[in-house]
């Protein structure tokens, strides 16, 4: 008797330590920070001890009868097989509960569709692979996409190992900011193709589509860092372009909004000023590498009969306004570089693939002159919100 | 006069041609019938290949082995080969060794037809596998090739959308013929309501076949002309929706997956009364059921698509709709349970791989039902608990029955008995090493790993190893079942196997009555009698 207590608390302390050991094994959803994933939390709880609670029921008969009614143990068969009143009993008990399922369902399902009387709203782009984020009362825009560290240690083979990687692809080079305790409405849209955009704490997902919006909220009670990642398939890099929402107090949230207007007058200006070939080329390496070298690879080699190099291509080597249009509007699989790079990043990541990766053109671009264009051409994004 | 019929008999009652031709032109329903099962288990090990290729870059965090887009490429491919090659394939393969011989028929009602849809299936599978060595790579938009993003496919896409054609033309062919015989060829005794479920389960698939296959064929169809013609039937930009698609697609996806477990669902109440040794509970019951899970199926389609921005009243709707299946559903796990109830059960390999099957497949209607209330559904939707939930109604359903169905009738088919002990260690070590490679995905879809991606965050490399580790050990499993189908061909365990092989199978199935292995002719005249166990 000793022994079995001895046995059982041992059994009980492996079993907690195994636990504290490793929380890695989450098992459950996130309750989340808002009152609705709370309300959504409840939901699935309720379901799944529903579920639970019929599954002992089926189970515990088949076991029973798997126990007892076998022919080794001399057991004979009966020979019923129908009873028109036990086929409505088990009718009408599961639509009573599904019922019961429903109505709570239904009463969620009504307040997540609510956006009226939005606080403020952000307009989010979906981009192979990243996202644009548009804050359409402040006139804050930036763009989103998996932070260097990450981008370096998911190459493949890249000898980086991931768990020295901090929040490894969930992780952004620019986070989206919100205040807490105000409706937010977010309004989804995408350049090329269908996303979707989840942060599991905020309780849903929703998909962006090309040339539609779809519409959705959220009203975060407490302030902290809530990571999330892109859920429909979206092409190669699909894995790889997380949201992160940082959710501010109010005059931390002020502050943020005012940082970003001063910042971005500073761009405006940079892409005034008159650039060196050195500053570009500098610039330019960081934009490839964030931006080209998943498909162009890093040494600009390219991958055979999927993605062209860059080195001795003869775009690239080639009159440098055919490249500039070529990374302006796309092609095929390639997306529209022109509204995701600031005029400066733009110039500089020409600049830097026609006089690096084994190409020596010699000339450059000046953002100013990449300015000019943007100006003389309609913003291929507008197109899509004539639709709503 | 008996003596001038039976010379008369034996004048037609040639055998099979000689040699390897006989596979190609053979217009015999078990020739064909092995054709297809054949070419099915063939496929389960190429998309199980993939699966696998899948399953070790998920290992670990971090890319070892494959690209981002070819890991796409392996997702799309297995899916599109297990659905279209190994799973569907297998069970017309079923129908067209058993469906005769349950009905009293001499051979399928389209023998020539039936030839020309086995070879039409391989020709498009080939065609699909072809796409994996052209240029830009095979499809990685996901099976169900979703556009835009589908149309950025490289020279792949004009191939797959023809392949998609031929094996929509193959199914509806198989489909129209097994309907054509069911309905046309059964022995006077056969009435309707005394068919075996798999008839009837079978029946109904044909006719959801016919009504999906041309759904899909137009959908892919649209995106060809997308592509290639200048319209815009998909794209914003030109007055189009990419959301069309999705709404055509699932008007076929849905239904399509209801071809997979309803001749499943058919297959599980042929096998369990046996084991039994009880007549099947409920048989009308059954065929209600069945009839209402698939007029159902055609009315729930958007429950894929809770995301996409649908208004309130049709999210709503498709929530109660969705909800709806598991009523039936719940009816058919009911009377299984009570079909063993009393029984005199015994635990052949068949009627184990049945029980795993009524257990796990109610697992995956569980998680089914959690992800038809809507509101839970934004948060599981395109997670690995999605991925968790239909594995489990397809694997440990499907599949596992599909295994059950070879070691009930392999007997049948050979004359010769299969190794139990062996069909067994198959059956343990596929039930467990199942539950191991799926049941964790549940917690990682909620703890917020999407689906469709190659690499992952770290806190979710635990559970992704255990399940890559449960992947590699079902995976090599099914060799065991390669091993038993070649070794019971050839002789088996020895032991000389009776007409009805199991005890008493007569009373439940008119194949039993005939010889094992069955003359390469049956019923060339209608049986007198059929069993009416069931009544």
């Amino acid at each position: 008797m000793k022994k079995t207590k001895q046995l059982f608390a041992c059994l009980c302390l492996m079993a907690f330590g195994l636990e504290t050991a490793q929380a890695e094994y989450a098992l459950n959803l996130m309750q989340g920070v808002t009152r609705l994933s709370h309300d959504i939390y409840d939901l699935h709880m309720l379901i799944l001890w529903i579920c639970v609670f019929i599954g002992i029921a089926v189970f515990g008969t088949m076991f029973y009868s798997i126990y007892h009614h076998r022919k080794s143990k001399g057991h004979v068969a009966a020979q019923f097989h129908e009873s028109t009143k036990v086929e409505i009993i088990w009718t009408i008990i599961p639509t009573l509960i599904l019922v019961s399922m429903a109505i709570p369902a239904t009463k969620t399902m009504l307040k997540m569709d609510d956006v009226q009387e939005a606080d403020m709203s952000i307009k989010v782009t979906g981009w192979q692979w990243k996202w644009e984020y548009d804050y359409l009362d402040s006139g804050v825009h930036f763009f989103s996409s998996l932070d260097e560290a990450s981008n370096r240690a998911r190459q493949l083979n890249s000898g980086i190992d991931p768990r020295s990687v901090p929040h490894y692809l969930l992780n952004v080079d620019k986070p989206l900011v919100i205040p807490t305790k105000k409706k937010i409405r977010f309004l989804f849209t995408a350049a090329d193709v269908i996303h979707s955009w989840w942060v599991p704490d905020l309780g849903w997902k929703k998909d962006a589509i090309p040339g539609f919006i779809n519409e959705a909220w959220t009203s975060v009670e407490k302030p902290g860092t809530y990571r999330g990642q892109c859920t429909e398939l979206c092409g190669k890099d699909h894995g790889f372009m997380p949201i992160v929402v940082i959710a501010m107090d109010e005059p931390d949230y002020s502050a943020w909004v005012d940082e970003q207007k001063t910042q971005a007058k500073i761009n405006k200006s940079l892409a005034d000023k008159n650039w060196s070939q050195d500053d570009l080329m500098a610039k330019g390496e960081t934009v490839y590498v964030n931006n080209c070298a998943s498909c162009h690879m890093a040494d600009g080699a390219g991958m055979a009969g999927t993605f062209p190099a860059i080195t001795g291509s003869p775009v690239v080597t080639g009159a440098i306004d055919a490249q500039i249009d070529l990374i302006y509007n796309g092609k095929g699989m390639m997306p529209a570089f022109g509204q995701m790079l600031s005029e400066v990043d733009f110039a500089a990541v020409v600049t830097y693939t026609r006089n690096a990766l084994g190409n020596a053109v010699g000339d450059s671009v000046q953002p100013s002159a990449i300015k000019a264009l943007k100006a003389s051409l309609p913003e291929p994004a507008d197109e899509d919100e004539d639709e709503e | 006069m008996s003596a001038v019929v039976a010379e008369h008999d034996e004048h037609h009652d040639h055998g099979p041609a000689k040699g390897l031709l006989r596979w190609v032109v053979t217009t015999n329903h078990k020739d064909i019938g092995t054709l297809y099962l054949v070419f099915a288990l063939a496929m389960f090990f190429v998309g199980g290949t993939m699966a696998l290729i899948i399953r070790a870059e998920l290992f670990e965090p971090g890319l070892q082995f494959v690209e981002p887009q070819f890991f796409n490429s392996m997702t799309t491919m297995h899916a599109l080969v297990m659905v279209f090659g190994a799973v569907m394939p297998a069970f017309v393969g079923l129908a067209n060794w058993m469906i005769p011989m349950m009905i009293g028929a001499p051979d399928m009602a389209l023998p020539r037809m039936n030839n020309m849809s086995f070879w039409m299936l391989v020709a498009g599978v080939l065609l699909l596998a072809s796409t994996l060595f052209m240029e830009g790579g095979a499809p990685a938009a996901g099976w169900t090739l979703y556009p835009p993003l589908v149309l950025q496919t490289g020279a792949a896409l004009p191939f797959a959308i023809f392949s998609v054609h031929l094996l929509g033309i193959s199914s509806i062919m198989g489909a129209i013929n097994i309907i054509a015989t069911i309905l046309n060829m059964r022995a006077p005794a056969m009435t309707l309501m005394k068919m075996p479920l798999f008839v009837w389960t079978w029946l109904i698939t044909g006719f959801l076949l016919i009504a999906i296959m041309p759904v899909f064929a137009g959908a892919v169809t649209m995106l060809l002309t997308d592509r290639f013609f200048g319209t815009s039937f998909f794209d914003a930009a030109g007055g189009g929706d990419p959301v069309l698609y999705q709404h055509i697609f699932w008007f076929f996806g849905h239904p399509e997956v209801y071809v997979m477990i309803l001749p499943t669902f058919g297959v599980a109440s042929t096998i369990i009364p046996v084991f039994a040794r009880k007549p099947l509970f409920g048989y009308s019951s059954m065929v209600y059921a069945t009839a209402s899970i698939a007029f159902l199926s055609f009315i729930v389609w958007a429950h894929h698509m809770f995301t996409v921005g649908m208004p309130m009243a049709g999210e709503l709707y498709f929530m109660y709709a969705t909800m709806l299946i598991a009523i039936p559903t719940g009816v058919k796990v009911f009377n299984w349970t009570a079909t063993m109830w009393k029984g005199a059960m015994t635990f052949e390999t068949p009627m184990l791989f049945s029980i795993a099957f009524v257990v796990l497949f109610t697992m995956g209607g569980f998680t089914g039902l959690m992800m038809a209330v809507a509101p839970s559904d934004f948060q599981y939707h395109d997670t690995y608990f999605i991925v968790a939930h239909f594995h489990y109604t397809l694997v440990p359903a499907s599949i596992f029955i599909l295994m059950a169905a070879g070691y009930y009738w392999l007997p049948k088919w050979t004359g010769h008995m299969y190794d139990e002990k062996i069909g067994r260690l198959h059956f343990w070590l596929s039930a467990i090493s199942v539950n191991v490679l799926f049941f964790p995905q549940h917690f990682l879809g909620l703890a917020g790993m999407p689906r469709r991606i190659p690499d992952y965050a770290v806190q979710f490399a635990d559970w992704n190893m255990v399940s890559s580790i449960g992947a590699f050990i079902f995976g090599f499993s099914q060799l065991l079942f390669v091993y038993v189908v070649i070794k019971t061909i050839n002789g088996g365990t020895g032991e000389k196997v009776t007409d009805e092989v199991w005890e008493d199978a007569a009373k439940h199935g008119l194949e039993w009555t005939l010889p094992s292995p069955p003359p390469y002719h049956t019923f060339t005249t209608p049986p007198a009698t059929v069993p009416t166990e069931h009544f």
